[in-house]
């Protein structure tokens, strides 16, 4: 590839124009509150979906529990900002309830790994039941009725920050060595294993990594919104992130990054109707498994050399 | 000592209908390796449709459980006809999101013409409101019809799979459905009977589960559907008299909790005891260890 500019300076140059002219229209008042709100959701639910890709569409493992990674982090950042409210502690609530979250899907991951397929995702389903169970009956997360009133320290600059920082993290974590053993695993556990990748590490890395940015997501969640409470993060909020996951393309972070402001608009078209919008997840899911199983991108990437290849000759075929 | 006794009996009509349910669960596994979420929503239906036929058509409790089993069946039938059959050869994470999607399309439907609240079954012809006492020990007669249904179904349904030919049919396509094509076996129509069975006692465990806790909504076959599929792993996935320990098990381990005061925690119980006997014993408590080959 011989461009003139390196790719990196023109992903920062992008980035840095999206977050300036929203920032300006935002300054501007041309993004109104409501706007913003539906753009926080996308990129909370960019973080989620991107996070989950990397352990079901990357690795090849099912989880139907990353609301509980999720849950933990806006527990932890709720309940540390709501006690020291400051910028820092909400730095340090969204790392901590990272961390956390991270440590939870590590002994989560490393027992429950040894399973596959349909026993990890209803044994992930199960914990992420029992972490709403807890946080319903602890006393100090105020159990069914949830914390109210946690400070708002999320604007538009730290959510962008985070977003964009989660997602290139993911995908430089793809590139790098550990990232590429995941891959392997997916496409061939056993011929994997024989090669010499261990596949239990690499399973269990793709557990804690994925569940730090679950449980960052968490933490920007319950700093923008004020009020979280242990229904939020119930089955249903997993299946969300799923839906996002399997609409953009397992295996794919543009198609998770695609998908997750898609579905984010459909929902804000339809949020006057609650049914209809779930009818038509429902349908989105089983209409994309018979006709496009693969999901919007398959496991392609929209990058840089997409745009190159829309001009010249014809399209090139995946390797 | 009556106390134990009393949470028993209620653990065993419990645990019947999580058997009902559960059976669908472990047979469509046993087919066709497909947990089918959607099971427990097709459970939701069979709870409705026995409301509708209760209530808007007033007839009585049995007519009603054999309506809501015949529409249970065709539902589950044409379930898989429509959602599964297309994907027989995709992976199996496709049709498990498939099954999802199914189950959010019943939930949501359903909610969508009957709303979001919760209804109440009509009251009951006397017998079935009535007790009595044995020993100190109040058995509800509902409870005992709940536990009569269940095991005359659950009778029926192995004596379906183990003495006729087309329980041999689903047998054989379970151990190995090309085999079983070779050998003259309709497979698709053996797996739609299969849907149709499991629909069949779910719906029936809708009407009992409608009638003795009387409050259905929408959205009732998310935790028990993920119960009685915990009661089939329990037991062995795939395999019937595991479906029925499991779900006899889940049903007084349930009530045990409750029982002794912590009823908050009982669904995080059921799932630490499903992720504990996933880590010792993954193939459940019957069970056999198959090894994967290159």
């Amino acid at each position: 590839m011989n461009t003139r500019f390196p790719s990196w300076l023109i992903k920062v140059v992008a980035l840095l124009m999206t977050y300036l002219i929203v920032f300006a229209l935002i300054s501007a008042g041309a993004i109104d509150d409501y706007v913003l709100i539906t753009m926080v959701t996308i990129c909370i639910n960019i973080i989620l979906a991107t996070s989950l890709n990397l352990i079901t569409g990357f690795t090849g493992q099912f989880s139907l529990g990353h609301a509980g990674f999720m849950a933990i982090g806006a527990y932890t950042t709720a309940l540390i900002t709501m006690r020291f409210p400051s910028i820092w502690a909400f730095l340090g609530g969204v790392l901590l309830g990272a961390i956390i979250a991270a440590i939870v899907g590590f002994l989560i991951g490393l027992p429950t790994l040894r399973l596959r397929g349909d026993y990890l995702a209803i044994a992930t389903l199960g914990m992420a039941e029992i972490i709403r169970v807890l946080l319903l009956n602890f006393e100090f997360t105020n159990g069914a009725a949830g914390l109210s009133g946690i400070p708002r320290n999320v604007d538009w600059t730290w959510l962008f920050v985070f977003t964009a920082g989660s997602v290139l993290l993911i995908s430089n974590f793809l590139k790098s060595i550990p990232g590429r053993d995941l891959i392997a695993i997916r496409e061939d556990e056993i011929a994997a294993s024989s090669i010499g990748i261990n596949a239990v590490r690499a399973k269990t890395l793709a557990f804690v990594v994925g569940a730090f940015f679950g449980g960052l997501a968490g933490g920007l969640y319950s700093a923008y919104f004020y009020f979280i409470k242990p229904d939020l993060f119930g089955f249903l909020k997993s299946i969300d992130i799923l839906i996002i996951v399997v609409l953009g393309g397992l295996g794919s972070l543009s198609g998770s990054v695609i998908a997750a402001i898609l579905l984010a608009l459909i929902s804000t078209w339809l949020q006057d109707f609650p049914e209809m919008r779930m009818i038509i997840y429902g349908l989105i899911l089983v209409v994309i498994m018979v006709f496009r199983p693969q999901g919007l991108l398959g496991d392609r990437e929209l990058s840089m050399d997409t745009f190159k290849r829309i001009v010249p000759r014809r399209r090139k075929g995946t390797s | 000592m009556e106390q134990v006794f009393q949470q028993v009996i209620n653990g065993l009509s419990l645990g019947s209908i999580y058997a009902l349910i559960a059976l669908g669960y472990t047979m469509v596994y046993g087919i066709i390796k497909l947990i089918n979420f959607a099971h427990g929503d097709v459970y939701m239906v069979g709870a409705f449709v026995g409301y509708f036929s209760m209530s808007t058509f007033k007839l009585g409790f049995v007519e009603s459980l054999l309506i809501a089993m015949m529409i249970c069946t065709m539902l589950g039938v044409l379930i898989e006809r429509v959602a599964y059959r297309p994907l027989r050869n995709s992976s199996r994470i496709a049709v498990l999101i498939t099954a999802i999607g199914v189950s959010l399309l019943l939930e949501y439907t359903m909610m969508y013409f009957v709303g979001a609240g919760v209804r109440s079954y009509p009251p009951l012809p006397g017998f079935l409101n009535g007790s009595f006492t044995v020993g100190g020990v109040v058995i509800k007669n509902m409870q005992l019809v709940i536990i009569g249904v269940s095991v005359t179904l659950m009778i029926l349904l192995q004596f379906i799979v183990r003495k006729t030919k087309v329980g041999r049919a689903m047998r054989a396509v379970s151990q190995d459905a090309e085999a079983a094509r070779l050998m003259g076996i309709n497979v698709d129509n053996t797996i739609s009977l299969t849907f149709a069975l499991g629909s069949a006692l779910a719906g029936a465990a809708g009407v009992l589960v409608g009638v003795y806790y009387n409050s259905i909504n929408p959205l009732m076959g998310l935790m028990p559907g993920l119960k009685a599929f915990v009661a089939a792993v329990f037991g062995g996935i795939g395999l019937i008299p595991g479906a029925l320990i499991g779900a006899y098990m889940v049903g007084l381990l349930e009530t045990g909790v409750v029982a002794t005061g912590y009823s908050m925690f009982r669904d995080g119980v059921v799932f630490a005891v499903l992720i504990i006997i996933l880590i010792v014993k993954p193939t459940g408590l019957l069970g056999k260890n198959i090894k994967e080959k290159v």
